[in-house]
């Protein structure tokens, strides 16, 4: 069994230094060789986030949440016979996507940094050891599941809402743009916060801590700005409550809490710069630290 | 074939692994030990381009690993039990690791069957045992079908039966042509399955032998006796020119001399012996001699003496 070897440590140059051409001997498997590509990391991490159960709860909560609110929203203003002063029936969504929006975060932060607590990591990164390809395969197959489940239900709670308050004489009509905007519009914007919950994830590699600090970044500008008492803060106060992400969200509707600040599609490009950046140290973290 | 070249890792302060140079070739199983903490698992991480080498050079096949284009076809590992999503099956797991590299699907089914999973495919990582996922991290390093195989203390956790399938199994994979490389703390067990060892302790090697080598030069063989008749029986030794240790306990050590041929020479000079046996060092004994100096964490018991004096006595033997 035993081959003679050279006794005790080598002081000869390996093999490859001598012989640089020289081929490896050994095993060659039936099974053919492939050069692996980002198309093969996207099935991979496909199948990792469809056979999870936390996928199919936080989703799950995400389309209750967006759909069971918006119900009982439309329901109260159809009821009630409110008046909504000529704004368009879609701003109905808000409250149900910003209460969903904690678990498109919470999954999103769970797409990364489940795999550092479990130790899933270290398998991911022998199978595939570009980090950079890894993390890009998340990032789109997260980024391409949140936009579409959430496109979804904000259309389908938007045809609703429609439908409800078909009859109500201070409902306006929505315009194409306001449909477009309160649908896909809103449907990038919360795709990209949790993509950028899953920078965050990469970056903190701890579930718990991530997503304290996406829940921080979503809640903390509003109650920070609401003990702004001094005037000298009061330019402050208004930035920070113009540039929240709950505010930056309402902006989709047109209701905004403020009447300066982001308007339009302002929110959607200033989230595209912050996910970037994050991201951006994300794949910087992972080439310099070790699994 | 793996090869390192001076592989060095600093933690701060802490030196884990220090300029380790060696060679696994394939063909044959290649042990890795070392007591705990002696940089083992670091060095294994270098190897799998997990952890980045402070100094040196590690490749696979003359690559470095993050430059393989085909990582499971070329090299397999199961590097902990964990490691794995609890909340994913066992089929899942290997599915997405197949995907990943290209392999097909029908892959995961026969890897499934090799370690004897197929039955509970299905059901989440998180219900295993440490020996069922000691399985499906076999499985997982056996997916590819790899001319190289590493395996990181294989046999925790596994029963009887489990341990005997697995050296079966290196024994297997070695033969076929494949470098296997496996690391362990227990020399007994080694000294089963390894052709080649690789010592290392304190993150130094200590040494890169073949087994028989290792046996051949580290396996004391003596014969013990024991003889109310003491002063006689150390006269008769001496005049046939035998040397005789003491060993406590009244017992007498001799080394290089066949039992048989002291039995009858007492019987010659009727001595009455109430024990002669030959007797051979373990293995065991002679790894922990090798690693006595490097061992990073030392229990201290309250009586360490007479190993010592053991060791001292074959020292200077």
């Amino acid at each position: 069994m035993s081959t003679p070897q050279p006794p005790m440590p080598q002081a000869a140059a390996p093999e490859w230094q001598a012989a640089p051409a020289s081929p490896y001997p050994g095993y060659t498997s039936p099974i053919p060789v492939v050069r692996t590509h980002l198309g093969h990391a996207i099935a991979s991490e496909w199948t990792k986030i469809k056979s999870v159960r936390s996928t199919m709860w936080t989703l799950g909560v995400f389309v209750l949440l967006v759909v069971g609110i918006g119900l009982l929203t439309g329901l109260v203003v159809a009821g009630q016979d409110a008046d909504l002063g000529g704004e368009s029936p879609l701003g109905l969504g808000f409250f149900g996507l910003l209460l969903g929006s904690m678990c498109v975060m919470t999954l999103g932060v769970l797409t990364t940094a489940s795999e550092y607590g479990t130790g899933m990591i270290r398998t991911t990164t022998v199978a595939c050891p570009s980090r950079a390809r890894v993390l890009t395969a998340k990032a789109v197959v997260f980024f391409l599941v949140a936009f579409v489940v959430t496109l979804v239900s904000t259309t389908l709670i938007a045809f609703v809402h429609v439908a409800m308050l078909e009859g109500n004489s201070g409902a306006g009509d929505p315009s194409g743009e306001e449909w477009l905007k309160g649908t896909v519009g809103v449907s990038l914007y919360l795709a990209l916060l949790g993509t950028l919950s899953l920078a965050v994830g990469s970056i903190i590699r701890h579930s718990a801590g991530a997503i304290t600090i996406m829940i921080g970044a979503v809640l903390a500008p509003l109650v920070i700005a609401l003990f702004m008492f001094s005037s000298s803060l009061r330019d402050v106060q208004q930035a920070l409550f113009e540039y929240s992400i709950p505010n930056q969200m309402s902006i989709f509707y047109a209701n905004s809490l403020s009447e300066s600040g982001p308007s339009g599609w302002d929110p959607l490009w200033i989230m595209l710069g912050v996910t970037a950046v994050a991201l951006g140290g994300a794949f910087a973290l992972l080439e310099r630290r070790d699994v | 074939m793996i090869e390192l070249e001076g592989l060095t890792k600093r933690y701060g302060e802490k030196v884990a692994v220090n300029d380790l140079t060696f060679t696994v070739r394939p063909g044959i199983v290649t042990g890795f030990l070392g007591p705990n903490g002696a940089g083992k698992s670091t060095t294994m991480r270098m190897i799998l381009g997990l952890d980045r080498p402070t100094a040196g050079d590690v490749r696979i096949d003359g690559t470095h690993y993050d430059r393989l284009k085909d990582p499971l076809t070329c090299i397999g590992a199961l590097l902990e039990a964990k490691g794995v999503h609890p909340g994913r099956s066992a089929y899942h797991h290997l599915l997405c690791l197949a995907q990943s590299n290209g392999i097909p699907r029908r892959r995961v089914h026969e890897v499934l069957d090799t370690v004897g999973l197929t039955a509970v495919a299905r059901k989440k990582a998180k219900g295993f045992s440490l020996g069922m996922g000691q399985r499906l991290g076999i499985a997982a390093a056996l997916l590819g079908d790899p001319r190289i195989l590493m395996f990181d203390e294989p046999v925790n956790g596994l029963d009887p039966e489990g341990i005997h399938w697995i050296r079966t199994l290196m024994k297997t994979l070695a033969a076929q042509g494949r470098t296997v490389f496996v690391s362990s703390h227990l020399m007994s067990e080694m000294a089963l399955t390894a052709d080649h060892l690789v010592v290392i302790g304190q993150g130094r090697l200590l040494a890169d032998t073949s087994m028989a080598d290792f046996i051949e030069r580290n396996s004391r063989s003596y014969v013990r006796i024991r003889s109310p008749q003491r002063e006689r029986l150390l006269d008769v030794l001496h005049r046939a020119g035998i040397t005789a240790v003491e060993s406590g306990n009244g017992a007498l050590e001799v080394d290089g001399s066949k039992a048989e041929h002291i039995g009858e020479l007492a019987a010659r000079n009727q001595l009455v012996l109430h024990e002669l046996s030959p007797q051979q060092a373990s293995l065991e004994e002679a790894f922990m001699q090798l690693t006595a100096e490097s061992v990073e964490y030392h229990a201290h018991a309250d009586a360490p003496v007479p190993r010592q004096q053991w060791g001292d006595g074959w020292k200077r033997g």
